[in-house]
């Protein structure tokens, strides 16, 4: 059973949004979906950007108020 | 009744928070009101920063430790006895030796871990700092390193997330002083710049420049070849390697993944109030939480005050005393004599100072002043 968890990285300048999805992902089953909330709006472009390179599924990027939540399934 | 304190783990933040509440909450210890316990899983107390320095032969091992026992207030109970399964239901903690412990509050501090057998390959072709033994055979790779292809691997997530840039830097300069020319440093890094922070990404970019130091970002790992000596990421990039530096992947420990506690061995913890979530009498302190934020010896610190001030004022007066600000504050050596820092919270984002060789004395003053800091006294 696949499961769903959301990471708030709002104002994470370090690790940041992206280093947060990548160590989440470590710790998921394939098929599981990662929520990140995220207040830098590079992670808009650099979470899809890095999905497509390691070949995760990027499923949508939405624009909140005042943040951005990029949900990602994990795909291998 | 005796109010029981149970702090989980000897590093720098369960240290801090014994040795911090001793000295605020001295008058209820003596009455026998409250008792503080640590659990630990060595009797000896590391300052981990300090393997930084241990391949290059900057720092004597002996420098790093000392008897936790002594690093200890005296107020404390302490025992070797590390924790096998926390039940946060039954408010009891089950040790190696059988014991059970029950608490009123219990502080969590067990930290992080390297998992360099998560990678295939690495742990046969791979050499570390991030522990002593790492630390000592990275010394000896050293010792025997005359020329070629370096690769710097950093891996998420990681502790000490300025490690890594140090380790390049310290590299080429101590390369450089024996006269070893014909090398050639790569440093991978798992996002699409050089680092996490990008003011110090900005920074690292034209240092690696000036320096011929390359980069492949976007580098995740995926395994390591030790006979063909080759390391190759998820994005699928090999790169050849002579000598392999990684900075291993991190987890938690085993006994938070055994009791259910978190994903990964890291707590699931309030970013403010350091509680646990779905807890009013655990917190969590250091590398175990969740929080998105630095894993570090300072973030440890910072959070350790935090809840001895919580603490303290919960038992004296049953009020909360503060919220965690997020802050975390860094040194960054940038080589052999200059040194620069960072820090920042929840809502200041870093900007890193100059590089000075005020900066990297002060540093070295401060691996000797850390033991004041595990004494809660600084």
């Amino acid at each position: 059973m696949s499961e769903r968890i959301t990471i708030d990285a709002r104002g994470a300048f370090c690790p940041g949004p992206l280093m947060e999805l990548i160590a989440a992902l470590k710790t998921r089953q394939i098929g599981d979906e990662i929520e990140i909330l995220s207040s830098d709006k590079g992670s808009v472009t650099d979470i899809p950007e890095w999905c497509k390179k390691v070949k995760h599924d990027c499923l949508s990027v939405d624009e909140k108020e005042g943040y951005w939540s990029v949900l990602v399934r994990k795909a291998k | 009744m005796t109010k029981q304190i149970l702090i989980i783990g000897g590093g720098v933040a369960g240290t801090i928070v014994a040795n911090g509440l001793c000295r605020q909450i001295g008058p209820e210890l003596t009455s026998g009101a409250v008792a503080i316990t640590m659990l630990s899983a060595s009797d000896k107390h590391m300052y981990q920063p300090g393997l930084l320095y241990l391949p290059f032969g900057k720092i004597r091992e002996s420098e790093l430790f000392r008897d936790q026992r002594k690093v200890l207030d005296k107020r404390v109970a302490f025992f070797v006895d590390p924790a096998t399964n926390i039940d946060v239901k039954a408010k009891s903690v089950t040790t190696q030796s059988g014991k059970k412990y029950s608490y009123d509050y219990l502080v969590i501090a067990t930290g992080s871990r390297i998992r360099p057998d998560t990678i295939p390959g690495m742990e046969e072709g791979a050499h570390w700092f991030y522990d002593l033994d790492g630390a000592r055979k990275m010394r000896d790779a050293l010792n025997d390193f005359k020329g070629g292809k370096i690769v710097v691997n950093v891996n998420a997530p990681h502790k000490c997330p300025v490690a890594p840039l140090e380790i390049v830097f310290m590299l080429r300069e101590y390369l450089a002083a024996k006269g070893i020319e014909n090398t050639e440093i790569t440093y991978t890094y798992p996002i699409g710049r050089l680092h996490a922070l990008e003011p110090v990404a900005n920074w690292a970019g034209p240092e690696f420049q000036r320096y011929g130091i390359k980069s492949e970002v976007f580098f995740n790992t995926k395994s390591v070849d030790p006979k063909k000596k080759t390391i190759t990421s998820e994005e699928g990039v090999t790169l050849p390697y002579d000598l392999l530096v990684t900075i291993p992947p991190h987890s938690g420990q085993q006994v938070i993944m055994d009791s259910k506690l978190g994903d990964g061995g890291w707590v699931p913890t309030n970013k403010q109030t350091l509680l646990r979530e779905g807890s009013d009498d655990v917190f969590i302190v250091g590398d175990t939480t969740n929080i998105p934020i630095s894993k570090a010896g300072s973030t440890a610190h910072f959070e350790a005050d935090t809840i001895v001030d919580n603490l303290a004022s919960l038992i004296k007066e049953q009020q909360w005393s503060r919220n965690y600000d997020g802050k975390v504050f860094c040194f960054l050596e940038t080589g052999m004599t200059t040194g620069t820092y960072v820090w920042f919270n929840y809502v200041t984002p870093p900007n890193p100072a100059p590089p000075s060789q005020a900066i990297h004395w002060f540093k070295l003053g401060y691996n000797r002043l850390y033991w004041l800091s595990a004494r809660g006294l600084l």
